[in-house]
This record gives C-alpha cells, sequence and structure tokens, in this order.
C-alpha cells in the first residue's frame, strides 16, 4: 500500500540489520575458536566474513536512519530507535576489531587457556544473541521485552565472573614467563568480555524504552 | 452591513475558539509533528464549517429555549460581554468555558430583560458541564482499554503502527473538527439565531437556511482562529496537558469527537427517545474540559497518578465563576447599551413567547437560486488549484534542476583544487629532483676536480722519480726520495674524505650508534667505529685503510671488540652487530 511504502522499508531494513548483528555473534565465535585451534585460513575466511557484515551493518544504519528522518516517521521515538541501532553496530563493531587484534597481534594462548576462552567467548555471544530478539520484541511487542533482556544480565554476569577466574588463571597458575605475554592474555580476555558489557548496555536502554513505549 | 457589525463580537468568539479548541483536535499530533500545523489547520477548518453548517442547529436551539436574545443589538452586547469573560479569564489563567460564559451571558440577558428562564432547560444545561467530562473519561478509559487491547494482540510493528496512527489521527481529528463545528457553534452564533437573516441559499445539491448562513459565517471566523493563532497554541498543548502517546492522544481525540458529537446530534437524540429513554441533551459543552475528563479517564487505568487535582477543582470552580462573571459583566453592559445608547436589547413580548413557539425561519423567506454561481465558483477554485499545482511542480522542477546544478558545481570545484593540489605536488616533486640533480652534478664536478687533481700530482712525482733515474748524486737523489715518499705518504692519509666518509655513515645508521652506546657504554669511539665497518661487511683490509692501521692491527682490535661485547668463543661478530 503507497501509505506504508516508506514504513515497510524501513521495517525491513530493520529486519535485516538485526540479522547481520546475529550472524556477526555467530561469525565471531567461530573466528575465536579457529584461532585457538590454529586453524589459519577459516579464521582469516571468517575474519574477511565479519568485516564484510559490519561495513553492511553501518550502510543499512545509515539507511534506515535516513528514510526515518527524511520521511518524518515516528518523530518521537526515531531517537531512541537511532541510539539502539547505534548500541548494536557498537557491539559488531567491537566484535570485528576484537578478530582483528587476534590478526595483528597473534597472540600466543597457552592450550590450557582454550577451553575457558571458547566458554566466554559464547557467553559473550549468547548475550549479544539475546538482546537481539528483545530489540525485536521492542518493535513488535514491547511488553515482552523485560522477559528477554533477564538472559542478558545472566550471560553478562556469567561472562565476568569467567573473565576474572582466566585471568587470575594467567597471572597466578600457568607458567607464563613473561610479564609481557600476561598482558597480552589478559587484554585479549577484555576484549571478548567487552562484547557481552555492550550487549548489557543495549538491554539497559532497551528496557527504558520498553516502558516509554509502553501505553 | 450593520448585521455584520452587530455579529462582530460572535465572530470574535468564534475566532477565540477556534484560536484555542482547535489545539484539542490536533494539539498531539501537530506537537509531536506527526501531522504538519498546515496539513491540520485545513482539515479542522473544512470539517468545523462542515459540522457548523450541517449539525449546528440542534445545539442552537437549546440556547434559544434558554433564553430568545430576540433584538440584535441585545445579541451583540450577550455575545461580547461572554467573549469579554472568556478573554480576561483566560488571561488571568482561570480555567474557563466559552460554553459556560455564554450561558451566564443569556441568564444575564434574561434577568435585564425581565424574561422567563427556563430553570428545566438551564438545569439539562449544567448538568452536562458535569457530564460532559465524566463521559469524556469514560470513553477514553474504555477505548483506552480497547486499543491496549487490540495492539498487544495484533503486534503491529512500531513504524507500521506510527503510519496506521498519523492516519488515525488525522481521520478522528476530522471527526472531532466537525464534532467541534457541530456543537461549539451554538456558542459563537447561538445568541443570533432569532435574528437570523430570512433568505435561503439554493446550491443545487444542498440548500442552506439564514440560521445556516449564520452558522457558516461563524464556522470561518472559527477557521480564521485556526490559522491565524492555533499553531502556538498547539505547540504550547502538545507539551503541556495533551503531552500524551500517539496512541493516548488518537483515543483522547476520539473520545472528545463521540462526546461533542453526542451532545449534538437530534439524529442520535431522537433515536435514544425512539426506544423509551430521555432524550440525550443537545448543548454546547467544553471541548476543553472533555478533553481534561479524556486524560484523566486514561490516567485512572493507568493507576491514577495521572489525575490532577487541582486541574479539576479548577473546572468545578470556573462552573461557577464563568457564568456569574459573564451574567454580570452582561447585565450592566445591557443598561448601558439600552440607557446610555438608546438601542432596544430585546421584545419582551416576542421572548415569552419563544419559550414555547419553535422557530419557524423559513416563514416570508427570499430564495436564492445559486446554482449557477456555485458551478462558476467550484470551476474557478478548480481552474486556480490546476494553474496552482502547474506553477508548484514547475518549482519544484527548477528546484530540483538547481540543486543537480549546485552538485554538479560542488563536484567541479572540489575536482579542480583536487587537481591544482596534483599540480603542486608534482611541481614540488619536480624541484626536489632539480635540487638532487644539482646535488649530484656538484658531486661529480668535486670527483673531476679531485681526478684531476691527482693526476697532476701523479705526473708530477712521475717527473721527479724520471728526473732521478740515472742521477749520480746519491746522496741528493735519497734526499729527493726521502721528500717523494713523505708526499705519497701524507697524500694516503685522506683525513678529509675518511672523514666525510664516516659522516655519512654516522648519519644513516644513527640508531645503531645509539643502541651500542646504551648497551656497551665503555667502548671506545676507535671501538664505535670499527664494530659501524664490521657490521657493514667491510674485509679487514678495507677497514685497515679506512682506518689508517694496519690489517695485523685491525685483527687485534677485533678481538678487543669481541672481549668486549661479552662474546663466546661460538658467536660470530659481524652477525652480532647486525642483530643490535
Amino acid at each position: 500500500m503507497i501509505f506504508f511504502k516508506h514504513a515497510n522499508q524501513s521495517i525491513e531494513l530493520i529486519d535485516e540489520f538485526l540479522n547481520t548483528i546475529d550472524q556477526g555473534a555467530l561469525i565471531f565465535k567461530e573466528g575465536v575458536k579457529n584461532y585457538l585451534f590454529g586453524n589459519r585460513e577459516s579464521f582469516l575466511d571468517n575474519l574477511k566474513t565479519l568485516s564484510n557484515l559490519e561495513t553492511e551493518a553501518d550502510i543499512t544504519r545509515r539507511k534506515i536512519e535516513n528514510i526515518l528522518y527524511t520521511q518524518s516517521l515516528m518523530p518521537q521515538l526515531r531517537g531512541d530507535i537511532m541510539r539502539l541501532l547505534e548500541e548494536l553496530d557498537n557491539i559488531i563493531d567491537m566484535a570485528k576489531k576484537s578478530l582483528f587484534q587476534f590478526d595483528v597481534e597473534v597472540p600466543n594462548i597457552p592450550p590450557a587457556l582454550n577451553q575457558d576462552l571458547i566458554k566466554l567467548t559464547e557467553l559473550s555471544c549468547s548475550a549479544i544473541e539475546s538482546v537481539v530478539p528483545a530489540a525485536r520484541a521492542y518493535f513488535r511487542s514491547p511488553e515482552n521485552v523485560k522477559e528477554r533482556i533477564h538472559r542478558v544480565y545472566l550471560f553478562e554476569r556469567e561472562a565476568d565472573k569467567l573473565a576474572d577466574a582466566i585471568k587470575r588463571k594467567v597471572f597466578q597458575e600457568l607458567p607464563i614467563a613473561r610479564l609481557s605475554e600476561k598482558f597480552h592474555l589478559r587484554y585479549f580476555t577484555l576484549h571478548i568480555e567487552t562484547l557481552s558489557d555492550a550487549a548489557q548496555q543495549t538491554a539497559d536502554l532497551l528496557s527504558i524504552m520498553a516502558i516509554k513505549r509502553s501505553i | 452591513m450593520l448585521f455584520l457589525l452587530f455579529i462582530s463580537s460572535g465572530l470574535f468568539l468564534g475566532w477565540s475558539l477556534g484560536a484555542n479548541d482547535a489545539s484539542n483536535i490536533f494539539g498531539t499530533a501537530v506537537g509531536s509533528k506527526m501531522v504538519s500545523f498546515r496539513k491540520a489547520a485545513w482539515i479542522a477548518s473544512i470539517f468545523v464549517i462542515v459540522g457548523a453548517v450541517f449539525q449546528g442547529r440542534g445545539a442552537a436551539t437549546t440556547l434559544t429555549e434558554l433564553g430568545s436574545v430576540d433584538a440584535l443589538a441585545g445579541a451583540f452586547t450577550v455575545s461580547l460581554c461572554a467573549a469579554i469573560t472568556v478573554f480576561l479569564m483566560t488571561r488571568a489563567s482561570l480555567p474557563v468555558s466559552t460554553s459556560q460564559a455564554v450561558v451566564g451571558a443569556i441568564i444575564g440577558w434574561t434577568s435585564f430583560t425581565g424574561s422567563q428562564t427556563d430553570y428545566a432547560v438551564l438545569w439539562k444545561i449544567m448538568s452536562t458541564w458535569i457530564s460532559g467530562p465524566v463521559l469524556g473519561a469514560v470513553f477514553s478509559a474504555l477505548l483506552f482499554l480497547l486499543v491496549r487491547q487490540i495492539l498487544r494482540k495484533s503486534k503491529i510493528h512500531v513504524i507500521k503502527l506510527d503510519s496506521l496512527l498519523r492516519i488515525g489521527l488525522i481521520v478522528v481529528g476530522g471527526f472531532g473538527a466537525y464534532s467541534l463545528g457541530a456543537n461549539n457553534i451554538a456558542n459563537v452564533m447561538g445568541v443570533f439565531v432569532p435574528s437570523a437573516p430570512g433568505i435561503v441559499l439554493d446550491f443545487g445539491l444542498f440548500t442552506i437556511d439564514g440560521v445556516q448562513i449564520l452558522f457558516l459565517l461563524g464556522g470561518v471566523a472559527i477557521a480564521v482562529g485556526i490559522f491565524t493563532y492555533s499553531s502556538r497554541v498547539m505547540k504550547t498543548v502538545g507539551q503541556g496537558i495533551l503531552a500524551l502517546t500517539p496512541e493516548a492522544a488518537f483515543v483522547v481525540v476520539l473520545a472528545q469527537a463521540l462526546v461533542l458529537f453526542l451532545f449534538s446530534s437530534s439524529t442520535f437524540s431522537n433515536f435514544i427517545s425512539s426506544i423509551g429513554l430521555p432524550p440525550f441533551p443537545l448543548v454546547p459543552v467544553s471541548s476543553t474540559q472533555v478533553v481534561v475528563g479524556a486524560v484523566m479517564g486514561i490516567g485512572l487505568i493507568k493507576g491514577g497518578r495521572e489525575i490532577k487535582y487541582k486541574l479539576l477543582g479548577g473546572i468545578a470552580l470556573g462552573w461557577l465563576t464563568t457564568p456569574i462573571s459573564a451574567g454580570v459583566l452582561t447585565y450592566f453592559a445591557l443598561f448601558f447599551v439600552q440607557n446610555v445608547f438608546g438601542l432596544k436589547v430585546s421584545s419582551v413580548v416576542n421572548a415569552v413567547k419563544a419559550h414555547h413557539e419553535p422557530i419557524v425561519y423559513e416563514q416570508g423567506v427570499n430564495h436564492l437560486n445559486l446554482i449557477l454561481p456555485t458551478i462558476l465558483l467550484l470551476s474557478t477554485i478548480l481552474i486556480v488549484f490546476l494553474v496552482y499545482m502547474f506553477f508548484r511542480q514547475q518549482k519544484l522542477r527548477l528546484k530540483a534542476e538547481n540543486l543537480v546544478l549546485q552538485q554538479q558545481n560542488q563536484s567541479y570545484t572540489s575536482t579542480k583544487s583536487l587537481n591544482e593540489l596534483e599540480l603542486k605536488t608534482i611541481q614540488m616533486q619536480n624541484t626536489m629532483l632539480t635540487n638532487k640533480l644539482e646535488l649530484k652534478r656538484q658531486e661529480l664536478n668535486t670527483i673531476l676536480m679531485n681526478i684531476s687533481e691527482q693526476r697532476a700530482f701523479l705526473e708530477n712525482i712521475t717527473n721527479e722519480i724520471a728526473q732521478l733515474v740515472g742521477s749520480s748524486d746519491i746522496q741528493r737523489r735519497d734526499a729527493k726520495l726521502n721528500d717523494l715518499i713523505l708526499l705519497l705518504k701524507q697524500r694516503m692519509s685522506f683525513t678529509k674524505e675518511i672523514d666525510d666518509f664516516y659522516k655519512q655513515i654516522d648519519k644513516t645508521h644513527k640508531n645503531f650508534q645509539l643502541v651500542l652506546v646504551e648497551k656497551f657504554p665503555d667502548l671506545t669511539e676507535h671501538e664505535k667505529r670499527l664494530a659501524m665497518l664490521i657490521r657493514l661487511n667491510f674485509a679487514s683490509k678495507e677497514i685497515a685503510t679506512l682506518m689508517n692501521i694496519t690489517s695485523k692491527s685491525v685483527e687485534i682490535a677485533r678481538y678487543r671488540l669481541r672481549k668486549k661485547l661479552r662474546l663466546k668463543e661460538r658467536e660470530n661478530l659481524t652477525d652480532f652487530l647486525k642483530s643490535l
């Protein structure tokens, strides 16, 4: 219908954007695993895909912004919606940067840490994967947002705990001779953990936005 | 003309109504930028006029029943006093309703002229001051629950919902404007109804009588009020009492429109009485108070947090203050009009009759056939509209072309500056190359001069030796040969060239020097030079020449250097120095 042309277009773009973020989390998870298991080619492939997804997310976000502002859609809510999309875009940006750091800095990770780092990556990615449905719920049924974001908080808490445990292991238990290597491992743990923090930040924003939308 | 002068007070009241009450319909929509003011003003104006002309009679009749102000001067005074009351109370920020002011003014008129006040009608009107907001609250609460339920069940995307609400706000805004015109035109023109002109205009599809002409004028006054002043009121109201979500605004406007419609629809009232219920009173009610009621109805559903008791108290106080102020003002104003200006403010006999006899407007009226003028007018409007659209299209096209041109210009300017920049870079590179070339040329000159000098020197030496060959004076020959040896030795020291060579090396391998000094601070200048030459892969023979020492001394110096650098036997000195 001609009345809803721009509305339908922006709905499609928002769905596309959320799919991109979801895929980004999956690719990041795969990328870290491939790095830890030494599958260099697959890792580089993941890095390339994630980079493409990040660019795609940026382009889609700008398109949505353009439609919302030029067509004067949702004058009261568009500021909030654009902030939400920026927060989500920030997550995929961070994921890409972290994977790039793996590629550039090539951290020397002791095999004893592999399982812990995989678990940490999975927890952080689960936080992202839970915030995406919460964002979808905001658009269609804001009353369901609250029951979805509690999963994000849970994964974030678990990721925090595990990250602390890994750092303790690195500095106190593992026989790593160089302090620089310890720092290096701590930073990479932090990079992965930060993703869950970003997901939590988005969840906080979503919960306020959902309250504003409830009538 | 005199008639127009007399109804000017009513028109002023209409302007004031349009300026203030249109915001109750489109306040949220315009305030939240969901609908542009221009669009809202056009829709509100058209529907207000339509509602006033075709459904305004019901509420106006009730006001006439309360007191039929049958002289133009009286009607003018009543209307003016109501307008002044509304104006002054609005300036004093007191809650005021035009309907209540008009009722008070009519009571003032009946008291002054000694006409009988129909208390049943008065009671009917006053009951609506309470029932209006209450009904608004009930409607909005029910509608709110319904809308909330639908939204929760349907799970519409927020962007689509926004588009739907935009259309919804325009539709209910149109309905609200229609109801506002139908209900509130009685406030504006109700007192002039008994003095309405006796003409009927025939437009072919429909006819309008004298009362409807009055209402049309009143409607136009409201529309003028909407266009000239309601913009700022809408923006204020949109952030004040009507600072609602678009969904709630939709409900409030719909509830208000329904209430106003019910209080002005004679069809609905007849339907109610046909099923045995008491007829619905057709009374002008305050749209602002209905809106306040509707907002509070939503507040009640949400848990009562949004109920503003101060506002409610103010409205209740207004039920007393507004009619009393308007009544007293009218009473004194009528005294002046009658006694000072000598104008007739009533014909008492007719006034008493009016309570019991239905008003017959069409007796002895002039029928004017306006079919042809209407067709002509509509055709003119259509032509003007088409011409306007054509020019607008042209203007838009020109604007777009202009924009493209500007963009092209911009792109041309940036390309031009980019080219200039490239040109500058090339010029700079050229200058650099020229300088380099000059430097090389100077170097070549120096080499050439050096070669010439060497050649001259060697020729000189050769000549000297040639003279000495076969010389019998051995003493002189030995002395001369010794001089030549000294000369050659001096020549072999190459002090200047070697200095230049070291300067060049120091410059290019500054970092190596720094690292070496940092790691092995006890190295002598001589050893540092040796380390540098070894790092550069020079052979011992070449090093001996450059350092002006023998090859044997180079070997010894190497050995000492190894010791100072604390190298083990297996470690290669050159590799070590290269790794630094």
